[in-house]
């Protein structure tokens, strides 16, 4: 580990602060003693530093200078080129300056620089519809690489830009990324095809997911506050979506589909179109257009014949109820 | 005079520029400016209705319920909807957390920190709040993130989630609770209740809420140590924070908490005497904004960004009601409830209007309000009774939704054509508040409330006036 404190400055643009609210929800009793334990020194961070106005900007001025290193560079929010390319969607407050052009001088000095959620990795919500403000992240423009930054570029460390996406990011998903990093423990090889942490993109939201026994049965839910599977015709994408949500808890024991609605797959470059109302699966004769990860279509239809012919009555009532009106049934002998 | 442009604000949600003319050392003028746009209402035209469900939370990640709540309101007003009584308190319940943990978050984290700044270190209180209240680093900070993270896993349950839950619908909640989970919510509570009388008042909630006058609040202070409450009223006496940002004496609340009989909090506006809200006089002027058209009701509103405009000089409409501007946020809901404090702080005869001291105080004795009603929502909920009503959107429908997130006022306008959302307008709390002069030449609340403000280096008596609103930038310009 290195010796000397490693600087973290962050900034927002194009976003909502929820990143940053979420990363408040950390788990952690004390993140910034954790960072700080790891060598972070948090430079500046819009809604946590003393330094407002003349202080801050020179502070960031330096960073821009290479007069104080800058070893994280964290980024909340899509970058917003418009209008006409120009920037002017969002001037930083006392310069006059379009924060895209912030963005990039940092960006040429940082060790490391991070999209903390999916505004600033691919774009996000700012970007759907006709998107108005002509918003990108830093090196996705959806999930074309580019973006603000252009598809080649490395941090002074030869990393991309670390995409810790998600809409808003889990609290643990940044922390641990900064902790990994300043322990030189996070490489290329630990950043997915998209530039994710591999360590909560390689799972699927369905992982853990709480409603496995209904879907393992096609028992689906028709309307919000049914307990069933949320794929047939809820809109869920938590068997294609990116992400540890329902192994890695939210706000103590939460998630998604834990909180009765569907995975929108928010991980995921283009997760603000999906091209149908969020609230409804698309389907083709029936049949889910989005099927599970690495799953065959063929095989999906034999099996959701083969399982909705052979779902319980239990677990048929209780897919389209509130709460279970059919309890499991106790078994009278040891179980076996 | 001078012209001094201020910013980055740190410690605001967003991007906050307050350009200030100063006179003898005093603000003159002062304009603020939201340098931040990004389309949300133009966005939302032509998608399915139900999708604002889905856009609306994302236009503020600290106030994300109460987006949710606004839009699942207008939603269900569109619908000809109501949700049954668990649907109704599951969403109270969430809304409150998330109210009172921006009114903690705003007073440990982003409002106290500049009492801690080397300006004041020759005042006898500067020791106790530097090592308190330092920004990321005082005693407090290391207090106050558990307390506030086991307070949000209410959301968890609740929501799934905080912040952007699709939890909270039209018809109701979503999440169905478990009688075992009433239990876990009901203990949160009380964990939470707990600290807070521990911390921040050293007393009971129910002996802050009763507290009926500003000497009433002087003699409680007086009795004993009263926590970061007591040291806060200790250097607004020393600071005369009661004198600072004295606001324009007009206070608005679209009441909020819906019961099974009408609001918790009432609706109306409060300028010297209570009047009934009329939403139908709400009106949206464009001449300073970078924005194109003339002055309308939300329901017909228009957001067509230009660029450059002459006489612009912020993304924020100027919202006016009866063509008058109006200060929103916790006050203005005490003013209008007519607690007696809060009317006593900022509404005596010629002293009539909001302050820096009394914005505060505002926003602490409601935490003391309202967590011992979240206590008995939590007992009124029913397991096994429906959480959730169905309802179907007409192709041609309108609807709006009023309601208070913590920094204030929240409106939603929807128009529904060929089963498309046809327009969506939102009015936050912060565009009431930090809304730029209107065709009248009429400055905002927090424009007018800077005038007066001294400006010394570092302008932290500027800091303190704008923080005391509680800014949201990016709900501002949406």
């Amino acid at each position: 580990m290195d010796k000397r404190t490693q600087n973290l400055v962050w900034l927002q643009s194009g976003g909502c602060g929820g990143c940053t609210m979420s990363l408040l929800c950390s788990g952690a009793s004390a993140l910034f003693d954790q960072l700080s334990d790891a060598g972070i020194a948090v430079c500046w961070h819009p809604a946590l530093s003393e330094q407002s106005g003349a202080e801050a900007l020179a502070l960031l001025e330096d960073c821009a200078e290479g007069r104080v290193p800058l070893d994280f560079l964290c980024i909340e929010g899509a970058l917003l080129r418009g209008p006409n390319g120009s920037g002017r969607f969002h001037l930083l407050s006392g310069t006059g300056r379009p924060m895209t052009e912030w963005v990039s001088r940092l960006a040429a000095r940082a060790r490391h620089v991070l999209a903390i959620g999916s505004c600033a990795a691919w774009g996000g919500m700012v970007a759907a519809s006709e998107n108005p403000t002509q918003a990108c992240g830093l090196q996705h423009d959806g999930e074309i690489p580019g973006g603000l930054l252009g598809a080649g570029w490395q941090g002074q460390r030869g990393l991309p830009v670390i995409n810790v996406a998600g809409c808003p990011s889990h609290p643990d998903w940044i922390s641990e990324t900064l902790l990994a990093l300043a322990q030189g423990q996070f490489d290329k090889q630990d950043l997915d095809a998209l530039h994710r942490p591999r360590f909560f993109a390689d799972h699927l939201v369905h992982h853990g997911c709480a409603r496995n026994e209904f879907y393992e049965f096609k028992a689906s839910a028709h309307k919000p506050s049914d307990l069933g599977c949320l794929m047939e015709n809820m809109g869920c994408k938590g068997t294609q979506a990116h992400a540890d949500c329902n192994l890695r808890p939210w706000n103590g024991n939460g998630s998604c589909t834990k909180g009765g609605f569907a995975c929108v797959s928010c991980t995921e470059p283009g997760f603000e179109e999906p091209g149908h109302p969020f609230h409804e699966t698309p389907k083709l004769a029936g049949i889910p257009i989005g099927l599970p990860t690495d799953m065959p279509k063929a095989w999906f239809v034999a099996l959701a014949a083969l399982s909705k012919s052979a779902t319980p009555k239990r677990v048929r009532d209780n897919a389209v109820a509130d709460h279970q009106v059919v309890v499991p049934a106790v078994k009278k002998t040891g179980l076996k | 005079m001078t012209r001094l442009v201020v910013g980055p604000f740190n410690r605001v949600e967003g991007d906050l520029e307050v350009t200030l003319d100063v006179e003898d050392g005093v603000v003159a003028a002062a304009r603020a400016g939201s340098p931040l746009y990004r389309g949300f209402e133009q966005i939302l035209r032509g998608k399915h209705p139900m999708d604002a469900l889905m856009f609306a939370p994302r236009v503020c990640g600290i106030c994300s319920v109460s987006q949710s709540m606004a839009a699942a309101r207008t939603l269900a007003d569109a619908m000809g909807l109501a949700a049954p009584a668990n649907g109704r308190i599951a969403c109270n319940l969430a809304h409150a957390v998330e109210n009172l943990a921006d009114h903690f978050t705003h007073f440990y984290l982003f409002f106290m920190p500049d009492f801690a700044r080397a300006e004041y270190a020759a005042r006898p209180w500067h020791a106790r709040a530097a090592a308190r209240f330092k920004a990321l680093q005082g005693s407090a900070t290391a207090e106050v993130m558990p307390a506030r993270t086991a307070f949000l896993t209410m959301l968890g349950t609740l929501a799934g989630k905080w912040p952007h839950t699709l939890s909270i619908q039209p018809g109701g909640s979503a999440r169905a609770l478990e009688a075992s989970e009433k239990i876990r919510l009901h203990a949160l509570l009380r964990d939470f209740r707990r600290h807070v009388e521990a911390t921040l008042f050293n007393d009971a909630l129910e002996a802050v809420a009763a507290l009926d006058s500003a000497a009433a609040l002087s003699t409680w202070a007086a009795e004993k140590p009263r926590g970061d409450f007591g040291l806060f009223l200790g250097i607004a006496d020393d600071l005369a924070l009661d004198q600072l940002g004295r606001g324009i004496g007009r206070f608005m609340s679209y009441g909020n908490y819906p019961q099974e009989r009408g609001l918790l909090l009432p609706n109306g506006v409060w300028d010297g005497r209570l009047q009934a809200l009329d939403a139908q006089v709400i009106s949206e002027d464009l001449s300073h904004a970078w924005m194109a058209g003339e002055t309308r009701h939300p329901a017909q509103g228009l957001t067509q960004p230009q660029d450059g405009k002459d006489d612009g000089y912020t993304w924020c409409k100027a919202p006016r009601l009866a063509g008058l501007p109006m200060e929103t946020g916790a006050l203005a809901r005490q003013m209008v409830a007519g607690h007696p404090l809060a009317r006593d702080l900022a509404g005596r005869d010629g002293q009539c209007g909001g302050s820096v001291k009394s914005r505060v105080v505002a926003r602490l004795l409601e935490i003391a309000l309202i967590l011992p009603h979240m206590e008995q929502w939590v007992r009124q909920i029913v397991p096994g009774e429906p959480f959730f009503a169905p309802g179907e959107m007409p192709d041609e429908a309108a609807g709006v939704g009023l309601v208070e997130a913590a920094r204030g006022s929240l409106g939603h306008w929807l128009s529904v054509a060929d089963g498309r959302i046809a327009n969506y307008q939102i009015i936050s709390p912060t565009t009431w508040n930090f809304s730029p002069r209107d065709s009248d030449g009429t400055p905002g609340p927090l424009e007018q409330a800077l005038v007066g403000t001294p400006v010394a280096d570092g302008h932290v008596a500027v800091q303190h006036v704008v923080r005391s609103f509680d800014p949201c930038m990016v709900c501002t310009v949406h």
